[in-house]
């Protein structure tokens, strides 16, 4: 596979995991941990497929989505949220905001794998 | 080197194997059967003379016990490869994995050994999680770590070659991420201790039940006596309780009262003397109600059974008015357990009694017998609905090879890993091999 995926996410150990694995499957990856200048940064490097985190610091994962929803210019964006929290209104919360697949932690690397795959050939 | 946390399990895995009972092993160590019970669920740190009389008593080596056995390492890599859903293939190779990579493979298991530790945190911590912001944190920070360990176990332990910086970095953050578990996990201690301690105004009346009994045990001398008063007993016991705690706490100890006069306690130790904990045997020798019988069984002395014995009693609604957790079947602090429970589908058939083998999903090596009915709570009246409460008692059960039907059920559907449940009231935050698109 090939294309380029932006990861969101605040963790730098998670960052460095999911990297490697997007990366050997041969993706760019290219990464970011603020939320509150996450939009713009999604703008600038118009991804294929952005893996968001919800919890981040300066903006929460879902605001940056709603945002981007509400953005023409990048709201068809395939978007995989990614969360410690996995109750049920977490995922209305997400399906709300407007995102293509929602993940809780910990999740394995081949579901970020096949979802990243799946999401990037919608 | 990290310390040891698994010479606990490895007591228990010996006693098993040498068929003796926890109270049996206990005697002969010169300990009671709750601080040994503490120790096999690694509660307690053992060192000293205390193992070495341990590891007499069983007739083994006490470096066996504290280095643990190759069965141990192989059988906690399995767990680890079921969990993944691993190929058969690769699968079967396990003691090869662990013969050539022995490094590797002790990380890989001393992971899933915190990965499971972790999770019995979230099954005891979840029901507080949403009403605990402090909690909610935590939880996330451990779950986030967890992740990040898990991933780069997954990419260490693939097959293939792997360049050696890239095994340098997944190590080192493998090692980061440990420690910060570690930390995590002692700061969401002391602060479970400290809330412990407090005033428990804040909590549900049930929680402060649930205190004095951890407190105090669930066998109480003071109410078997003759003359006893439960009035006097609940201002002992429930010191600081609110007003709607006290009136719980008051009914449960006059129940228990009643049940400890309909069966003394020496009569009682008779019968499970001869049959164990067996609320049948029990009921025939005092002429008692089942329900009665399950109740007393689970306030008698630990000493006299052969093994602790679990209760939880609910009302017509499904709520839980009692409960009485083993450290193996733990049960929810808030109602709202497993529907196939025996507990709940009394509630459908009353006075009918359900006994059968149960396995937690998530607690593969644990089994337990359960015996359930559903009693009406008072005299039937002309014209008027009788009202009924369900009662279930749990009996830790050896493993056996038999044709024994075993039912599979889960704790509570949040913290179920079971993939496909008819009864599955919510999706599981245990589950992430299964990305819901929307």
């Amino acid at each position: 596979m090939s294309g380029q995926v932006l990861l969101i996410e605040d963790e730098p150990n998670i960052i460095e995991a999911i990297s490697f694995i997007l990366s050997r499957d041969g993706w760019t990856v290219k990464t970011h941990s603020n939320g509150a200048d996450a939009v713009e940064m999604v703008k600038a490097r118009k991804p294929d497929v952005l893996i968001l985190d919800v919890m981040l610091p300066g903006k929460s994962g879902y605001d940056i989505l709603r945002e981007l929803r509400e953005d023409p210019e990048i709201n068809g964006l395939p978007v995989l949220m990614l969360t410690a929290r996995g109750q049920s209104k977490d995922r209305e919360i997400a399906e709300r905001a407007g995102c293509d697949a929602f993940m809780t932690k910990p999740f394995s690397n081949a579901d970020v794998l096949e979802t990243v795959r799946a999401l990037a050939a919608k | 080197m990290p310390r040891d946390t698994l010479t606990g399990s490895r007591i228990r895995e010996r006693r098993v194997m040498a068929g003796l009972k926890q109270s049996e092993l206990a005697k002969r160590a010169d300990i009671s059967p709750s601080y040994l019970n503490l120790i096999e669920h690694n509660r307690r740190r053992i060192g000293g003379k205390l193992l070495v009389d341990i590891a007499h008593a069983l007739g083994v080596e006490p470096a066996l016990l504290t280095e643990g056995a190759e069965t141990t390492l192989l059988a906690t890599l399995r767990e680890a490869a079921s969990a993944a859903d691993m190929q058969e293939a690769e699968f079967v190779r396990v003691e090869e994995f662990a013969g050539r990579f022995p490094g590797w493979a002790a990380l890989l298991a001393e992971t899933q050994n915190k990965v499971e530790t972790l999770q019995r945190s979230v099954e005891a911590l979840t029901d507080r999680l949403t009403h605990d912001p402090h909690l909610a944190a935590s939880l996330h920070e451990m779950l986030s770590t967890v992740t990040a360990i898990r991933s780069a176990a997954s990419i260490l332990a693939e097959p293939g070659d792997i360049e050696p910086e890239w095994q340098r970095r997944f190590n080192r953050n493998i090692y980061e991420d440990s420690a910060r578990l570690a930390d995590t996990s002692r700061s969401l201690a002391q602060y479970l201790e400290e809330a412990d301690s407090e005033a428990s105004e804040t909590n549900a009346p049930q929680d402060e039940l649930d205190g004095v009994f951890q407190k105090s045990g669930f066998h109480l001398p003071a109410l078997e006596i003759a003359s006893a008063r439960v009035e006097d007993v609940a201002d002992e016991l429930g010191q600081g309780l609110s007003h709607a705690a006290r009136w719980l706490l008051l009914r449960v100890l006059a129940r228990y009262r009643t049940d400890a006069e309909r069966m003394p306690l020496a009569g009682c130790a008779d019968v499970v003397a001869a049959s164990g904990s067996d609320p049948f045997a029990l009921s025939a020798r005092f002429g008692t109600d089942l329900a009665s019988a399950m109740r007393r069984l689970a306030h008698l002395p630990e000493e006299i059974l052969p093994d602790p014995v679990g209760l939880a009693i609910c009302d017509g609604s499904g709520v839980t008015t009692f409960r009485k957790p083993l450290p193996e079947f733990p049960l929810p602090r808030l109602g709202a357990g497993c529907a196939f429970w025996p507990l709940y589908r009394a509630l459908a058939r009353p006075m009918m009694v359900h006994v059968e083998v149960m396995e937690q999903s998530a607690r593969a090596a644990a089994r337990h017998r359960a015996y359930a009915i559903s009693q009406p709570t008072g005299p039937a009246r002309p014209g008027e609905d009788v009202l009924f409460e369900s009662h279930m008692l749990i009996v830790p059960e050896p493993k056996r090879d038999g044709s024994e039907k075993v039912r599979e059920v889960g704790l509570t559907c949040r913290i179920c890993p079971h993939p496909s449940c008819e009864a599955r009231r919510e999706p599981s935050i245990m589950v992430a091999s299964a990305p819901r698109k929307l």
